[in-house]
């Protein structure tokens, strides 16, 4: 596992494109030393690396909106870049967030309205809240977890795949001659089908043009010396479940209605969620995979329900990525104060990144300081309505409590969409100037 | 058969079954329903209070929320005569423009029934002016803006200066909370409180309409 993650993190050092020029090329690779340095606790790094977490703040930075970003790629790149090249953090988040909003009409998505569907144009995507699953569906999730998403989940969430809520068991096609295999394909001939099947390969072309951008964009930006953060990402089975499938209440109420069955959902999706961070980290030549957490923050669940629900899987999950040679970056939205202890206990030294974001960071790193690196709290009110001076001193005050002996890195608390550039720029700059290890 | 003590400890310890099992018990045995729904706001309280000491969380509460839905369901048909119970006083809530998060919001509007006041919850993603329109129409003293998202801190600021516009700013009291809501957006939104949680929520309009 130690030579799998060395030889990630050798691709991330070494991107498959070619240098700007020879000092593009030691920018590069002297941020991705830094972040290496800073999150694997084996030696200080020069200075603390800052990677300011952002969403749709270079579409206002450049007077254009979230909208604009999504529909017109050209908008996309330039105004993602100018925010890289103008700002010039240690990493980028890539220019993948903003997604393509075509994609989301022709499949009638209904998980989350966005920019110019259900939101103004000048805001983000919202997360709409339902029970996409059913209370009583977690058998057919547990016996099989692919054609119940296909049958059952992926009708509710695209309107455009409606009709495969009758598609035939894939079990059906068993190897027998004659009439027995073609009778599971009439599914395919049917008109309503065939419409579902012809918006799939539309948004298939809409998709794969769009990364395009998105993947051209990226090596444009590590050939000018600035490496892409993520590698790839994946959830917490308990989120995966509770995020978008039961929704909050439904699963805080399963917790007590039916808590056999949860748990069992969770060890069923627990490889799965292991391959999808591991696949994505191994396509794109990058350790880290990026795991938001969401339902295990301090208020929602109690500490002893953390334990028998939440932790668990997620430790499984962890430990799975690590072994992959993947480098596990948590993103632990609201606070977690009441959680280090019971985190730390578990996992092994150097092997996991934390992101928080209202958590006591004095206390995070005198709890998880000697496992783990730490980093994010650079609070969004600060951002949006404070003054570049209060955020230089809240950095710095990060930066004395926090950054001893390495491990640490200046981050957001919550993903930055509106915030003032100068505001942005002074989290950057007093990094840059107060983090320097000497 | 459960007693009124038994029926709040059920409630209290979340034993759903137990307490469904008491109403429909002394249901049966014709007791005053207004008798049975004071015990399940008793309950109530304690789950509150619970929530305030740390040894409840949100699931707790939804829990709760979801129980006393049960309860209420099995006590309403009862209710033949339309005795007025006393409110302590009005709300009107809502998560602002721009935003349609509601969980918080539910809870808060749970637990501020739950403690005796009328609340007059609007939704998700209103307008300033429909704050304005439910505050003439009932007269409301107490005004919840709830938001989850950064951009809910400029929904707040307009619905508070259309509040201010209306002329019905020295009437209401206005509180704000939320995921990313402090006491430094709570300045730049110019409403008069911020709540961290539910238990805050209760606190200030109580304090508001000086029951507490």
């Amino acid at each position: 596992m130690e030579v799998k993650q060395e030889e990630l993190f050798n691709r991330w050092l070494s991107p498959p494109v070619e240098f700007a020029s020879e000092e593009a090329k030691s920018a590069y690779k002297a941020r991705v030393t830094r972040i290496k340095d800073a999150i694997q606790l084996r030696k200080t790094p020069d200075r603390v690396p800052v990677f300011p977490l952002i969403g749709f703040f270079p579409a206002y930075y450049s007077g254009l909106t979230p909208y604009d970003m999504m529909y017109d790629y050209g908008k996309l790149k330039m105004a993602f870049k100018k925010y890289v090249l103008d700002f010039e953090p240690d990493a980028h988040a890539g220019a993948i967030g903003p997604g393509p909003g075509r994609f989301f009409e022709i499949m009638d998505y209904k998980l989350y309205a966005w920019p110019g569907h259900g939101v103004a144009k000048e805001h983000s995507y919202q997360c709409i809240e339902g029970e996409y699953m059913k209370a009583d569906e977690y058998d057919m999730l547990i016996q099989d977890p692919s054609y119940y998403f296909l049958t059952a989940y992926f009708p509710r969430i695209f309107g455009a795949l409606e009709p495969f809520k009758k598609l035939p068991e894939p079990i059906h096609i068993l190897e027998m001659y004659g009439g027995f295999t073609p009778v599971n394909f009439i599914f395919f001939g049917m008109p309503d089908v065939q419409e579902a099947l012809k918006k799939l390969m539309e948004a298939g072309s809409i998709a794969l043009e769009w990364i395009g951008h998105v993947v051209a964009w990226d090596r444009e930006m590590a050939s000018l010396g600035f490496p892409n953060f993520f590698g790839g990402g994946t959830k917490a089975p308990f989120d995966t479940l509770g995020d978008t499938l039961r929704g909050t209440k439904g699963i805080m109420l399963d917790m007590f209605k039916r808590p056999e069955k949860l748990i069992q959902a969770m060890e069923v999706f627990t490889p799965l969620m292991i391959k999808m961070g591991a696949g994505a980290a191994k396509v794109n030549g990058n350790p880290i995979v990026f795991i938001p957490l969401h339902k295990g923050a301090d208020g929602f669940i109690s500490n002893k329900q953390f334990e028998e629900f939440y932790w668990p899987t997620l430790k499984k999950v962890i430990m799975g990525l690590i072994n992959e040679g993947c480098f596990p970056f948590l993103y632990a939205e609201g606070s977690y104060n009441s959680r280090l202890e019971i985190i730390s206990k578990d996992l092994p030294k150097g092997k996991t990144l934390w992101g928080f974001d209202q958590t006591d960071m004095k206390r995070a790193k005198e709890i998880l300081g000697n496992v783990a690196a730490i980093c994010g709290n650079v609070p969004s009110h600060l951002l949006a309505v404070g003054t570049p001076k209060d955020v230089r001193n809240y950095v710095k005050k990060l930066i004395d409590d926090c950054a001893g002996g390495g491990g640490f890195m200046v981050m957001n608390g919550a993903v930055i969409d509106e915030a003032k550039p100068e505001n942005v720029k002074a989290m950057i700059e007093a990094t840059k100037e107060y983090g320097v290890y000497k | 058969m459960g007693s009124s003590d038994d029926l709040v400890n059920a409630l209290a310890d979340l034993k759903e079954e137990e307490a469904l099992r008491i109403v429909e018990e002394r249901l049966n045995s014709g007791e005053d329903p207004f008798k049975i729904l004071e015990d399940v706001r008793r309950g109530m309280e304690v789950v509150g209070n619970r929530f305030a000491n740390n040894e409840y969380f949100i699931a707790d509460l939804l829990y709760a929320g979801e129980i006393l839905r049960s309860v209420t369901e099995k006590i309403k048909p009862k209710l033949v005569t339309t005795k007025e119970i006393k409110k302590l006083g009005k709300v009107v809530i809502g998560s602002v423009a721009g935003d349609i998060h509601d969980i918080g919001k539910n809870i808060v509007v749970f637990m501020l029934e739950a403690n005796g006041f009328e609340v007059y919850d609007l939704g998700v993603d209103i307008p300033p002016e429909k704050f304005v329109e439910k505050i003439k129409e009932t007269g409301a003293s107490i005004v919840g803006l709830s938001g989850f998202l950064t951009l809910a801190f400029e929904s707040m600021k307009k619905t508070v200066e259309a509040i201010e516009k209306a002329g019905l700013r020295g009437k209401v009291k206005i509180m704000i909370g939320g995921g990313q809501i402090t006491e430094e957006i709570r300045k730049y939104t110019g409403a008069d409180a911020y709540g961290k949680d539910a238990i805050e929520a209760v606190a200030l309009a109580k304090k508001w309409v000086g029951a507490s």
